[in-house]
Order: C-alpha cells, then sequence, then structure tokens
C-alpha cells in the first residue's frame, strides 16, 4: 500500500509571531522555521504502518516555496521514502492547497493520504476535508488511532465529549490528532541517507490548477491584551473578591 | 441575503453554540434559515423554531444523518448551500469536520473561527494560536463560515416561531460506517458551555490529582478542564482541553490551577470574564493574563477555596 503524507513548512510552534507595523503581514524575518506538529504525527503514522508492513511506500508532499524541500528532508529522515515539492513563491489558501494535492492524488495513487488535522500557523482546519471532498473519498479527521484491516481503515477520532471510531472504504483520508502518536526524532544516520533519496519538483503549473486566492486578508493585529490583575496573599482573599468584587461566585 | 446555519444538536435539542452561531448571522444580516439534519431529530428542529431571529427550519430526517458523518452531511449541507449566500455552523469538533468538505464541493473558501463580523463580507479571526488577528475579505458567491461561539452572545433560545420544513436526503454514499462513539461519562457541564471552568495543568503532578479540581468544580457547578501539558503527560482526556487545539472556552469565570499560561492554552481561554491563577511559580505567564492571582502551592490553597465555598 502507498501512503501519501503531506508536509506543511510553518513557523516554529515555540516562537510567538508578531504583526508587521502597519498590519501588513506577519514579521517573519529571522525566525525558525519547523515541520507543522500535526504533519510531524502524520508521517510517524506513516512510518509505522511502514514498519509493521502495511506500507509499501510512504511519499511526502509539500507545497510552498524552494526551502519547504528542508521539511521534506526532515521527513525522509524520519521514513519516507521519496519526497515531492510543489513549487509556488504564492501563500496558498486551503481550497488551492486541496486542488494542488488532489493533483498530486491523481498521478501518484496513494491508498491512504495522512495530512495534520491544521497547520499552526493558519489555523484553518480545512485542507484534509476539501481534499477528501475533491477526491470524493471518505475522511476520518482528528484520528487518535488508525487500524488498516484489508481494504478498510478504521479511525478512531477525538470529538467533542469523546471518542468516535468509523470504518472507511480505502482510499481514505486521515487527518492526526495531538494523541494519535508521539514522533521520533531522525537520526543522524537517517538525516544523512535522506539527503540521497529522491526529491521531484513540480510547479502548480505542471498540475494545471488554479490557485488564485477567494479571501484576502485585509490586515492582521495583536489580540487585544488583557491587563495583568493583582496578585493575592490567601485564599480568603480570592473568596472575598470572586464573592464581593466580581460577584461570580 | 439569505444564511443557512447548520445546527449542532443531538436529535432532541439544539447546542448552545447553535445560539451563539446564530448571532453571528444576525450580525452580517438577513433571511436566516436553520437546517437541522438527524435522525428522529424533530424535537431538535422543534427547538431550533423556537431560536430568537430564526426565520424558518429545515429538517432532514434521515439514518444517513444519525452520528453526523461527513461525507453525507458534505453532500446534503453543499447541496442546500446553494441556494444560500451564506452557509455557517459552529467550530465544534463536528463544524470543523463537514464543513470543509461542502465548501470544497461548492467550491468556495472557508473561513473558519470567525470571532467577529466586520461588514458583510469582511470577518476578524484568530491565528497563529491566538497571537494575531486577521481582517479577512472574503469574494466568494457564497461565504461557508464556522463561527467560534465565544465571539458571540448567544441570542435568546425561545421567542421564535419558525415553521419547520422537511427536505430530502441526499443519498448516502456509504463512503463510511459508524462503529461505536464512547463518551464520557459526566454530570458537570459541558466546557464550553460552563458558566465556570475549572483547569489543571503539570502541575497537578498526575491524574490522581484531578481530584482535588474536581471537588473544587462541584462546589462550583463548574466544568473542569486540563491544559495541553497536562493531556500530553496523560492527566487528562483529550476532550478536556483546552486550548488553540482543543476546546475554546469564555466562562464567566476561568480558574486555572498549576497551568504555566503557554500561549497555545492562553488562545483557548483569555476570553473569559474573570481569570484566577493558582501557581505556586510567581513568574508562570498565567499570571499576566489572570485577573487574580494566587502565588501558592496548589495542594494547599485549592482544598483550602474548596473548603471556604459553601
Amino acid at each position: 500500500m502507498k501512503i501519501l503524507v503531506a508536509v506543511k513548512r510553518v513557523v516554529d510552534h515555540n516562537v510567538k509571531v508578531r504583526p508587521k507595523p502597519g498590519g501588513a503581514g506577519i514579521d517573519l524575518n529571522n525566525i525558525k522555521m519547523a515541520i507543522n506538529p500535526f504533519c510531524e504525527i502524520a508521517i510517524e503514522e506513516a512510518v509505522r504502518l511502514k514498519e509493521k508492513g502495511v506500507a509499501s511506500e510512504i511519499v511526502a508532499v509539500s507545497i510552498g516555496d524552494k526551502n519547504s524541500q528542508e521539511q521534506i528532508r526532515t521527513a525522509l529522515a524520519l521514513g519516507a521514502d521519496r519526497g515531492m515539492l510543489v513549487e509556488t513563491d504564492a501563500e496558498l489558501q486551503p481550497l488551492a492547497i486541496a486542488k494542488l494535492l488532489k493533483a498530486v492524488v491523481d498521478r501518484e495513487q496513494p491508498q491512504l493520504i495522512i495530512l495534520g488535522k491544521q497547520s499552526i500557523d493558519g489555523d484553518n482546519n480545512q485542507t484534509g476535508q476539501m481534499l477528501a471532498a475533491l477526491t470524493g473519498y471518505a475522511q476520518g479527521t482528528f484520528a487518535s488511532h488508525v487500524l488498516i484491516e484489508d481494504d478498510r481503515v478504521r479511525v478512531t477520532r477525538e470529538v467533542d465529549g469523546g471518542l468516535q471510531t468509523l470504518d472507511l472504504k480505502l482510499p481514505a483520508i486521515v487527518t492526526t490528532d495531538l494523541r494519535l502518536n508521539e514522533p521520533r526524532y531522525a537520526s543522524l544516520p537517517n538525516i544523512m541517507k535522506a539527503k540521497k533519496k529522491p526529491l521531484d519538483t513540480v510547479t502548480t503549473a505542471d498540475l494545471n490548477v488554479d490557485v488564485t486566492s477567494r479571501v484576502k486578508t485585509l490586515k492582521v493585529e495583536p489580540p487585544t491584551e488583557r491587563k495583568a490583575g493583582m496578585v493575592l496573599k490567601t485564599v480568603a482573599e480570592l473568596v472575598e473578591k470572586l464573592k464581593n468584587e466580581v460577584k461570580v461566585i | 441575503m439569505s444564511i443557512l446555519v447548520v445546527a449542532e444538536h443531538d436529535n432532541i435539542s439544539i447546542k448552545a453554540t447553535t445560539l451563539n452561531t446564530v448571532a453571528a448571522a444576525r450580525k452580517i444580516g438577513g433571511e436566516i434559515t436553520v437546517l437541522v439534519a438527524g435522525h428522529n431529530a424533530a424535537a431538535a428542529a422543534d427547538a431550533a423554531a423556537r431560536i430568537s431571529g430564526v426565520d424558518k427550519v429545515l429538517l432532514a430526517d434521515d439514518t444517513a444523518y444519525a452520528h453526523q458523518l461527513a461525507e453525507n452531511l458534505g453532500l446534503l449541507v453543499a447541496g442546500l448551500g446553494r441556494d444560500y449566500q451564506y452557509v455557517l455552523t459552529p467550530a465544534t469538533a463536528n463544524g470543523k469536520n463537514f464543513l470543509p468538505r461542502a465548501a470544497a464541493l461548492l467550491d468556495v473558501a472557508q473561513i473558519s473561527e470567525i470571532i467577529d463580523v466586520v461588514s458583510p463580507d469582511t470577518f476578524k479571526r484568530p491565528i497563529y494560536a491566538g497571537n494575531v488577528i486577521a481582517t479577512v475579505q472574503s469574494g466568494d458567491p457564497i461565504k461557508v463560515i464556522s463561527v467560534r461561539a465565544t465571539g458571540f452572545d448567544p441570542v435568546p433560545a425561545t421567542g421564535g416561531n419558525a415553521a419547520i420544513e422537511p427536505v430530502a436526503a441526499s443519498a448516502d454514499g456509504a463512503l463510511s460506517v459508524f462503529i461505536e462513539e464512547e463518551m464520557t461519562k459526566d454530570d458537570r457541564p459541558e466546557l464550553t458551555a460552563a458558566r465556570i471552568v475549572v483547569s489543571g495543568g503539570r502541575g497537578l503532578q498526575n491524574g490522581e490529582n484531578f481530584k482535588l479540581l474536581y471537588a473544587l468544580a462541584d462546589k462550583l457547578g463548574a466544568a473542569v478542564g486540563a491544559s495541553r501539558a497536562a493531556v500530553d503527560a496523560g492527566f487528562a482526556a483529550n476532550d478536556m482541553q483546552v486550548g488553540q487545539t482543543g476546546k475554546i472556552v469564555a466562562p464567566e469565570l476561568y480558574i486555572a490551577v498549576g497551568i504555566s499560561g503557554a500561549i497555545q492554552h492562553l488562545a483557548g481561554m483569555k476570553d473569559s470574564k474573570i481569570i484566577v491563577a493558582i501557581n505556586k511559580d510567581a513568574e508562570a505567564p498565567i499570571f499576566q493574563v489572570a485577573d487574580y492571582g494566587l502565588v501558592a502551592d496548589l495542594f494547599e490553597a485549592v482544598p483550602e477555596l474548596e473548603r471556604a465555598l459553601p
């Protein structure tokens, strides 16, 4: 079984980003970039399926500028077999990304496509579901457990109030939640080996996809700050404030 | 303007987040239709018809919608959505699951988790875990939007008297089959709807110690949440997670216990009206957003607080 995993290059999750003065965008100068954490979980799941003998090949695809090669190399070091970069300098929205991934799916014909549930920059949580709609495949979003059984996949999902288990027909789309697995670290020998693994580059034009954006960002700004309150000395003081000053209890 | 609001419901009643979503629809302005898609969901449709400001209710009652499977719901919403200028739903686990599928079928963008309506085509939404608020403008003929409930005060659940119209089910594609559901048994209020939330972090040290929070929560009639660090460490279930990748809450009172206040946690609770932080580390970032801070050992302070309450 072939698995396609999508990975995204994002600002490292430990970095606190700031809007540029004037609100024209995010200041990304000299900021540490990394693989989106949910995409890392997606790679890990694919690698585990390969280690179990369920998957035969893992293809890692990323869509972005040429720097995204770094994140594809990370995926290769973690265990993906080959990479594909859909190179574009445009900042693409989920619908355009899903259309490009659909074109990649048409070429590669994977049985399972694993994506992160959301990227930690745009926080859209859309791409997997949109790709599922465009391919006409079943979707198992926010997965915390994945089990392949013949031509079906059983996905346990994190839903409000608990867990839901679905049985999906393959090919299918799975998007990862936090508890699906704990990603490994790439070993040095594997990082070296990853440099020799194949990485193809295609353009959005090669894939014949219209990536025009439908939504325009007018401005970005910091959220309204809460002002820090007061530090109290005792529990009694806290109870008094909650009861008599703000009257919430 | 015509707006379709896809209701969040349990076939019997309407979930509170639907009321916040209707509020967002009213801020956009126009005729509001609520879709209830479920199985044996007449009671939920009746409840939807009573929501203040709702003009019409559509009821799609079919086994295909019994478990809100995204494949079936996406198809239904995309089919009906063609006749509207807006399709809105709460940004819950369910809404996040089916709405992008419907948007892609309609070949339009989705605008996720709006917190404000600036004008009929312009909305505010948090990005980068809530560190940045983006103002975005949609050029699509149908605007597909998920609504972050905490951004809008709910409309009254009663006062309306809308007509209920049945709609035919779209075909069940049978792409996915529901196997089972394992819901947390809890008599406490739901996290996203609770008036008071008590949350625990890594400072609790283990899952067993969460019972301190449950005791306090029971005195307050509160829901119990957890930070991502506590969930990652296995102290609490994932559906208790408050934060950018978990649940977004804005209760009247939020009590953060043993939570340092990572960016991603703050994103999930900083719209709470009053925030109390109990942490022994005076430098913890949580104190920067707290209205009342108590620098104390939680293992002493929490039981003391619990005893001090009636």
